[in-house]
Formats: C-alpha cells, sequence, structure tokens
C-alpha cells in the first residue's frame, strides 16, 4: 500500500463535483458543482434532507458512481484513478448496512474479513475488539436477519469496519433506527475518532443530529449550503431563538398567531410553548407578536441548527405555505368524550407477545404519538386499531365501533398514511385523488368535489397532471396525505410521517395536521423523531409491548428532571425511561 | 505483489457465502433439484407423443370380403379405435367435430381395383391440426395396409405389385417410446433453468437487498465476483444434471448407449453456457421479478420450443432453423439424444461441443465486458 499522504492532508477533497442520473424520461441532476473538504480524525455530517444529494456523494466517495465532472481525492488518492487502492483503505456502510441476512453474525463478519484481506491470524482479535465495541457477542450464532435494526445497524458497521479502515463513510445510518440505538451508534463512531484516530463522514437527514458532528457539510437539493463547525451556524442565529407562552391559549392559536407576525420567521411547538425563530437578531415585542393584555410572556433561548437551515432555505426563496384555517367543526354531536379506547389489549405470535396488555384513550380533537424503540410493539398496536390486524385478548373500540366486531365499518372513519407514501407512482396526482376517493366509495358528485378540495387546499392544481413517482418528496407527502383525507375521516393515522423531508415541508405538514386536529379529526403519529412527539399534545412510550409511559411531552420531561440535568429533552427523557426498563428487566430475570 | 493469496482467500469466502444461502433458502434447492423431478414427472409419464387408439372413421361403401378383412386389421391393430360410417359426409363432420383423427375411405370399387395396378383404391383424410401426430398416424395407416396387402394377396394366391414397398424398420427408438427422445431433451430444459435463472435471480437478489453495493466497495475484484457466483451455482447445476440422468436412466428406462463420461463432459460445457447467460441477464436486470421475466423469455421458452427437443427442427420454416442456430440448448439436445439413443457419435459430439464452446466464450465475454465494479 503505498501511503503518501501527509496526515496534516485533508482526508477527502471534492472540486467542482458534477454527477447527473438519467431516470423516468428526465435528467436529474444529483450533484451540482460541489467542493468540499473533509478534515482528518474528526466526524463531518453530512446532513440534508431526502434528494439533498447525500447518497450520490457517499457512492463517488466510494468509487461505486463516476462523477460527470470534477475531482475526488480519497486519503491522497485519485477515486477515479485508483478505486480499488481507495476500497482497501475505506470503510463503507450502505443505506441497507449490506448484510446478508440468511448468514449468521459471525458468517457475515468472516464474509467481509475474507473480502477485507484480513489475514486470519489477525481475526481472533480484531473480532474480539469488534464485539466490544458493538456488544454484539452475545449473538455471534444468530441470524443477521433475526436481528433488531439497532443492532443490524452495528454488525453492518462491524462489518465494513472488519479491518481498520482511515477513513470510514456512513450512509444515513441512523434513518429508522430508535433514538436509543442512534445514541448508541454515535457513542461507537466518537470511540473509533477518538481511540482510533478514525475519519468519520457520516450522512443523515436529522438536523438535531448536525450539532454532535464536529464539522458540517450541509446540502440541499444537490447542492452544498455550507461548510463549517456546526457552532458557525448556530452563531449566525444568535439572539434570534425565543421561547413564546401563554398560558391562556392553546398552544396550536399561539403557533398560527405568531406565524403571521410579522417579525417571526419560523415558529414551532416545543413543549408547553411555542419556539420561534425572528427575521431580526431583536427581541420581539408582545405587541409585535399580536398579544394582547400582557397575555404573552417571552423568554431568549439558545439557537439551533435547525433554526439556521430554516433561515437559509427561506433566504434561498423558499415559502412554508400555509394552509387555510381550520373547517368548521365536524362532530357536531358529540365532539366530547374518547374517540380511541384501549383497554388491556393484547396480541401473541407464537410465543412471543408483541403487545402485552396496554391501555390507552385518545379524546376528539387529540393529536396523540406513539413512541418507543424499534420491537416496542408499535407497528403491531397500529396495525390492530387500524383493523388490519385483529388482537389476540382485550378491548378495542374506535369511531365507536367495536374493532373485534365490526372492523370494516371502523375503517370508513379512517384515514392512514403510510410510511413511505402508498402512491401508485405511476398514475399522475389527480388520478392517485379519484382512486382513492373510488376506493372509500364516495359517489360521483362528492368525489368530484373532494378532488377539486384536495388540489385547492394541498396547491396541487398545477402539478394535477404530473406523474407522482416524480414529485419531490414534499409534494408526494402531500398527496399521501390528501389521499387519506378523501372520505373526511375522523381519525387519522400517521406512521412516520416526515421522515426525510425538509424542514419546511415538514413546517407545512404539521400546519396542516394542526388545523385538522383543530376542526376535531383525532390523529395518531408513530415517530422515531423526537421533535415531531414535541408537536403532539399526549405522548404515549411503549417498550417491549407494555405503556411505561403517558402524558404530555412536559409532563415526560418534568418526570426526568434531576439536579444534574434540569431541562431534559424529550429524547434524553425517552431513553432514560427505555433504559431503566431494560435494568428493572434485569434484576428481574436475576432474581 | 502476494495478490494470488487475499484473491484466493476471498473467492473461498464467496463461495462458501453462496453455499450457505444455498443451503438456507429453500428456493434454489427446489429450482435446482424439485423442479427437474418434477418436470422429469410431468413428461416421463404425463405427456406423449406416441400415437396409440388413434379415432378413425372407416367408410366402406361395398362391403365385400376384402373390405371385411381389411377393417379387421385395423380393429386389431394397437393404434386405432376404429369408428364405423355408412357415408363420406357423415365421417367429415365427425373429422370436422374433432370426434375422429382421420378418415379411411374405401369406394364401391375398392374390391374391383384391388389389384388392377392403377392407383391405390383407399382414401386416406387427416385432421392436419397437429402435424406431427397426422404425420405419425398417416404412417401407421401405410403400414397397416402394406401388410394387410401383402398377406392378402398371398391368401388370394397372387402377385401383388405395390407402388411403393413400405417396409418399415424403426431405429433408434425401436420401441417407439417418445419417453426415449423427451427425457433426453428434457435434460437440456432442465440445465437451461438451473444455469439461467438461478443465476441471474441470485444475483439480482444482491442488487435488491443492498449487499452488493457492500460487495463492491470491498477491494474484491470483480473476476472474484463473478466466479464466487459461477463456482457454486456450477456445482449445484451438476448434481440436477446427475439427478435427471438417474431418473432418466433408472426409472424412465431410456436406453444410455453412450458413456457417462461423454455425457457429463457436454453437459458440464452446456452448463456454462447457461451460467453464462444468466450472468448476462443479470448484468440488466437488478430486480428478482424482471430476472425471472427474462430469464424465462430469453433461455427458457427458446430452449423448450426452439432446440428440437420436442419440436423437430427438421421441419420448421428456414429463417425460424436459422434462428435456432443460436439457442444454446439446440447443441445439446442433439449430444443428449445421440448419446442416450445412439451412442458416441463422435462427429455428432465434437460438432456440438464446439458450438458449445463458442456460445461460452461468447457469454462469458459478454458479462466481463458490460460488468462493472460501479453502480451504474
Amino acid at each position: 500500500m503505498t501511503q503518501t499522504a501527509n496526515s496534516q492532508d485533508p482526508a477527502l477533497v471534492l472540486q467542482g463535483v458534477r454527477k447527473g442520473f438519467h431516470s423516468g424520461g428526465r435528467d436529474v441532476v444529483a450533484l451540482d458543482d460541489v467542493s468540499a473538504s473533509v478534515k482528518r480524525g474528526i466526524v463531518t455530517g453530512l446532513i440534508g434532507p431526502d434528494a439533498a444529494g447525500k447518497t450520490t456523494l457517499m457512492r463517488l466517495v466510494a468509487g461505486l458512481l463516476l462523477p460527470d465532472q470534477g475531482e475526488i481525492t480519497a486519503l491522497g488518492l485519485d477515486v477515479r484513478r485508483k478505486p480499488l487502492e481507495v476500497q482497501s483503505s475505506l470503510g463503507y456502510m450502505p443505506q441497507r448496512f449490506g448484510l446478508y441476512e440468511d448468514l449468521t453474525v459471525q458468517e457475515n463478519l468472516d464474509l467481509y474479513a475474507d473480502l477485507q484481506n484480513l489475514p486470519p491470524s489477525e481475526r481472533k482479535e480484531r473480532y474480539e475488539q469488534l464485539m466490544k465495541l458493538t456488544g454484539l457477542a452475545p449473538f455471534t450464532d444468530r441470524l443477521a436477519g433475526a436481528l433488531s435494526g439497532g443492532m443490524k445497524q452495528k454488525l453492518g458497521l462491524a462489518c465494513s469496519l472488519v479491518r481498520p479502515k482511515d477513513l470510514l463513510l456512513l450512509d444515513e445510518p441512523t434513518v429508522g433506527v430508535d433514538p436509543l440505538s442512534r445514541r448508541e451508534l454515535w457513542e461507537i463512531v466518537y470511540n473509533l475518532v477518538e481511540h482510533q484516530g478514525m475519519t468519520v463522514l457520516l450522512s443523515t437527514a436529522y438536523l438535531d443530529e448536525a450539532e454532535r458532528c464536529q464539522e458540517v457539510i450541509l446540502m440541499h437539493m444537490g447542492k452544498l449550503l455550507d461548510h463549517g463547525k456546526p457552532q458557525k451556524f448556530t452563531k449566525t442565529m444568535q439572539g434570534r431563538s425565543f421561547m413564546v407562552t401563554a398560558p391562556e391559549m392553546n398552544k396550536r392559536q399561539l403557533q398560527r398567531q405568531l406565524n403571521q407576525a410579522p417579525p417571526v420567521l419560523d415558529a414551532l411547538i416545543l413543549g408547553e410553548g411555542v419556539r420561534v425563530v425572528t427575521k431580526e437578531a431583536q427581541e420581539p415585542t408582545p405587541a409585535e407578536l399580536g398579544g394582547q393584555d400582557g397575555d404573552l410572556s417571552i423568554e431568549a433561548v439558545p439557537p439551533r441548527f435547525e433554526d439556521s437551515f430554516v433561515a437559509m432555505l427561506r433566504e434561498l426563496g423558499q415559502e412554508v405555505t400555509t394552509p387555510s384555517q381550520p373547517g368548521e367543526r365536524r362532530c357536531a354531536e358529540a365532539c366530547d368524550g374518547p374517540v380511541i379506547e384501549v383497554e388491556n389489549l393484547k396480541r401473541r405470535f407464537g410465543d412471543f407477545m408483541a403487545v402485552d396488555g396496554i391501555s390507552f384513550v385518545v379524546e376528539h380533537g387529540e393529536v396523540l404519538g406513539l413512541l418507543g424503540a424499534n420491537g416496542a410493539g408499535k407497528s403491531t398496536t397500529f396495525r390492530m386499531l387500524c383493523g388490519l390486524l385483529p388482537p389476540s385478548e382485550g378491548r378495542l373500540h374506535v369511531a365507536g365501533h367495536n374493532l373485534r366486531k365490526a372492523a370494516a365499518k371502523a375503517r370508513q372513519s379512517i384515514g392512514y398514511m403510510a410510511q413511505r407514501f402508498s402512491l401508485y407512482a405511476n398514475l399522475s396526482v389527480v388520478e392517485n385523488l379519484r382512486f382513492f376517493a373510488r376506493v372509500y366509495g364516495l359517489n360521483i358528485a362528492r368525489r368530484k368535489e373532494r378532488v377539486q378540495w384536495a388540489l385547492e387546499e394541498f396547491e396541487l392544481a398545477e402539478l394535477a397532471n404530473a406523474t407522482s413517482g416524480q414529485l419531490p418528496l414534499g409534494y408526494k407527502q402531500r398527496l399521501a396525505l390528501a389521499a387519506a383525507l378523501m372520505h373526511e375521516p375522523e381519525i387519522l393515522f400517521l406512521d412516520e410521517p416526515t421522515s426525510g423531508v425538509d424542514p419546511l415541508a415538514r413546517r407545512e405538514f404539521w400546519r396542516r395536521i394542526n388545523a385538522l386536529a383543530e376542526s376535531g379529526v383525532t390523529v395518531l403519529v408513530t415517530t422515531h423523531f423526537m421533535e415531531e412527539a414535541e408537536y403532539c399534545d399526549r405522548v404515549v412510550i411503549m417498550d417491549r409491548g407494555k405503556v411505561l409511559a403517558e402524558g404530555t411531552p412536559e409532563e415526560i420531561k418534568k418526570a426526568r428532571r434531576t439536579e444534574d440535568d434540569p431541562s431534559p429533552t424529550l429524547e434524553d427523557a425517552f431513553i432514560a425511561l427505555i433504559e431503566h426498563n431494560k435494568q428493572m428487566l434485569e434484576k428481574e430475570q436475576a432474581a | 505483489m502476494r495478490r494470488g493469496m487475499p484473491g484466493w482467500r476471498r473467492l473461498k469466502g464467496l463461495i462458501r457465502k453462496e453455499s450457505y444461502q444455498i443451503i438456507r433458502d429453500p428456493s434454489s434447492i427446489a429450482i435446482a433439484f424439485v423442479l427437474p423431478a418434477v418436470l422429469l414427472f410431468i413428461f416421463g409419464y404425463g405427456v406423449s407423443l406416441d400415437a396409440k387408439n388413434v379415432p378413425l372413421a372407416l367408410v366402406v361403401e361395398q362391403p365385400s370380403p376384402a373390405t371385411a378383412s381389411l377393417t379387421g386389421d385395423f380393429q386389431d391393430s394397437q393404434w386405432f379405435e376404429p369408428k364405423h360410417f355408412n357415408d363420406i359426409h357423415a365421417a367429415q363432420e365427425a373429422l370436422r367435430h374433432r370426434k375422429v383423427m382421420g378418415i379411411l375411405w374405401l369406394r364401391s370399387n375398392f374390391t374391383r381395383e384391388l389389384f388392377s395396378g392403377g392407383p391405390a383404391p383407399i382414401g386416406l383424410f387427416l385432421n392436419g391440426v397437429d402435424g406431427n401426430t397426422a404425420r405419425i398416424v398417416a404412417g401407421y395407416v401405410q403400414g397397416v395396409w402394406g401388410k394387410w396387402l401383402v398377406r392378402y394377396a398371398q391368401s388370394q394366391g397372387r402377385e401383388v405389385i405395390l407402388p411403393v414397398n413400405v417396409e418399415q424398420r424403426i431405429w433408434f427408438n425401436p420401441e417407439v417410446r417418445s419417453t426415449n427422445f423427451l427425457v433426453p431433451g428434457l435434460i437440456a430444459v432442465i440445465m437451461t433453468l438451473i444455469g439461467a435463472l438461478l443465476t441471474s435471480m441470485v444475483v439480482a437478489r444482491e442488487w435488491e437487498r443492498g449487499t452488493m453495493e457492500a460487495l463492491l466497495v470491498t477491494p474484491v475484484r470483480l473476476r472474484e465476483i463473478l466466479l464466487g457466483k459461477l463456482i457454486p451455482y456450477f456445482v449445484l447445476g451438476m448434481g440436477g444434471q446427475i439427478l435427471s440422468v438417474a431418473m432418466a436412466v433408472w426409472l424412465f428406462e431410456v436406453p444410455l448407449r453412450g458413456s457417462l463420461w461423454v455425457l457429463m463432459g457436454v453437459s458440464a460445457l452446456f452448463l456454462l453456457a447457461a451460467l453464462g447467460m444468466g450472468l448476462l441477464i443479470s448484468t440488466v436486470a437488478h430486480n428478482q421479478f424482471v430476472a425471472g421475466q427474462l430469464a424465462i423469455f430469453t433461455t427458457f421458452l427458446p430452449a423448450f420450443i426452439l432446440s428440437g427437443f420436442i419440436f423437430d427442427i427438421g421441419s420448421m420454416p428456414g429463417w425460424v432453423q436459422a434462428i435456432t442456430h443460436v439457442i444454446a440448448a439446440r447443441y445439446f439436445v442433439q449430444v443428449l439424444q445421440s448419446v442416450f439413443l445412439a451412442g458416441d457419435v463422435w462427429p455428432v459430439i465434437l460438432v456440438n461441443s464446439v458450438a458449445l464452446v463458442i456460445m461460452t466464450a461468447v457469454f462469458m465475454g459478454l458479462v466481463r465486458l458490460r460488468s462493472r465494479k460501479r453502480l451504474e
């Protein structure tokens, strides 16, 4: 191996890199004139929403794609000319981890050790190190396919590092992985950087992870927006973030009011109040924010990475489209009382209790978040609530129907938006809407009316005849929500609704959800994204088929408040709960 | 440079991985062993191209001892199931409705013309929709007719002068069992299936599951990835081949007149060509559904229809015959049928083997040319 590169040189240099693809009869530019460099021995985050060009960039560096223009130098080697040399000195974990699911943990490791030319004499020691790092030692004989999402991710990491590497590329390692596993992954990554001097380039669509990186490359729609330390990004936002609370007011109404106030760039629900980012670095007065008689209290808070990204996108001219005001209350007679009642609900798969006696109630117009680690039983619960899976035991009432007896009737009042937006990719926007309207059994007149409503309300009229598979992610999300609302359901189920969409699209999506909730629609959300959980009225935290905690986000956070940590985030509280439960169970088993 | 060592270790790793997957995934075992067994059962027992008990209309316009003797012979023949009609129109109606396969028409002047030396006094109509069967039936009718004529003439003490003296002798397959030529031909189809379908699908599976991306980014060489697929599926394919030959010889009692070694050697050659086709498909198709469809339409169906395994290439139109030259199974079927039924006929074996070597080289060359250690 010729390693002539100086340790002071950057690990990775991109110069004027451009890469386009031809897909669906159109030319798409995935990367447009990107130049950047990655320093040695630190964690650099490649941050941006889906379609930013993160994966393309990773694949170019790994020599899996050739750039149309520009130069890429990795560890001092030209990737175009010496792909094999580059590949033997970098580790790369693709998005789906690249594991063979019908091979055991050990067999996967052996395969990658063979492929990476790790001499047999060094294997025992290296395997021990990796097992210690990832905590996979007790599972070496288990098939990779039988591992949980978090463990697969760790095994994927171990496989790409089976031979020590100078540069590690991780492509969205934290997507679809619960906060606990995410935190563990970050610990492993920092361990590698600090103790082995590795250089890590990690891509993610979660903006809150930017603050965990030592440097950040921020990308959007194939373009590099900015590059630097995360503090550099937050510094520009100094003095522009405030927490606004109004005890007398519903927080959703407050958010709407603040969004319309002239000095406000961005307003987001956080716990009991609304977090505001202003256009100028100046504290707004209550009057400027539309307050009356001192009902608003304003408090300066430290800026976050996401604030700067939102500000940048707004400067680029992107607007958050505001949906119309909430419609009139749907439920004329009985707007009070529970819409969903779950009592001692159980679901068994063979010997395994996926859901083990959970109970909760959701009121009209409430937004409830269902949170939990991978394998906590969230999806099973969700499927039972939608009437897709019969419960083994327990009582389950949705919109006044007993789901065990009248699942079909209950389904008429449910709208469901699946994680990857179940749309027909080769139908146009309007064809998708018509199809869903017909599936829900609307008559011709209603169908016309609802399709028209959807096109206007979701601002899809201009794109009515566009093929939905080729829409940008944010528009796909709008269309999926519109399709789920064709029959004006009383209850809306959202499964990981905003994973991967850019922050502006996420804000817009939540404004719509809030407007729906205010008009009396009950909303149930599952998410791994703790930010999103903050927008909910109440959250239910599940682990191993049981409910661990229930309450408003603020109550959950309060319960975890300690002297060391006076203001825990919802994520801290969540992780503490799950870890506490794990310890309790281990004690029980030991006893 | 000690390139040999790690390269060999990488290849061994890939082969070991593939073997685990084959053992743990029942679908590849099913394609390699269960499917051949099922196909052999269907073709060995279920499908028969022999014409037996063919419904044949007999129209006798003026009965006489001669016609009675002739129809008696048809009655006794195992090939026919005669049905009697009084006039030709009713018989033609039955032919049109497929109640009978053909009509034997003995006109009123049959007895008179019998020994006149003029044209044969019988008429034969056949349903030509299934040309193969029609030809076989025509042959059988001539056979029965010829035999009867000789016997009848002798019994009448007369010399018979036939326009053509029909004397049947069937070579290579004297029992005229269709099984004997179907089963060897079928082995070619089965090998195509194992080679092309299985290989293209397992490569597509790696693309689908994202493991190919992880493989490509390791220091592995492209030839190692290709060999890592070729070697395990070559072994699996030869296993399927041994099973098929064993079933052919012991279960279906197809005679193996040539040597087993020649058979295995040419099979190995053909299997390489089929694996080459599979790998070539996998360079285009990156998901299992498309790979499966492509493999069936470009390799399995042509092997079935155009290899001469069921349908005789000699009776196809010229341009179709030309197409069959690019179907690798065509060469293998010829070798199989001659090694099984005739023995080691070296001119046949050599010519077809050369063709297979050329095809294998072309496929493998194209695979190497089209594969990149990249995602596009």
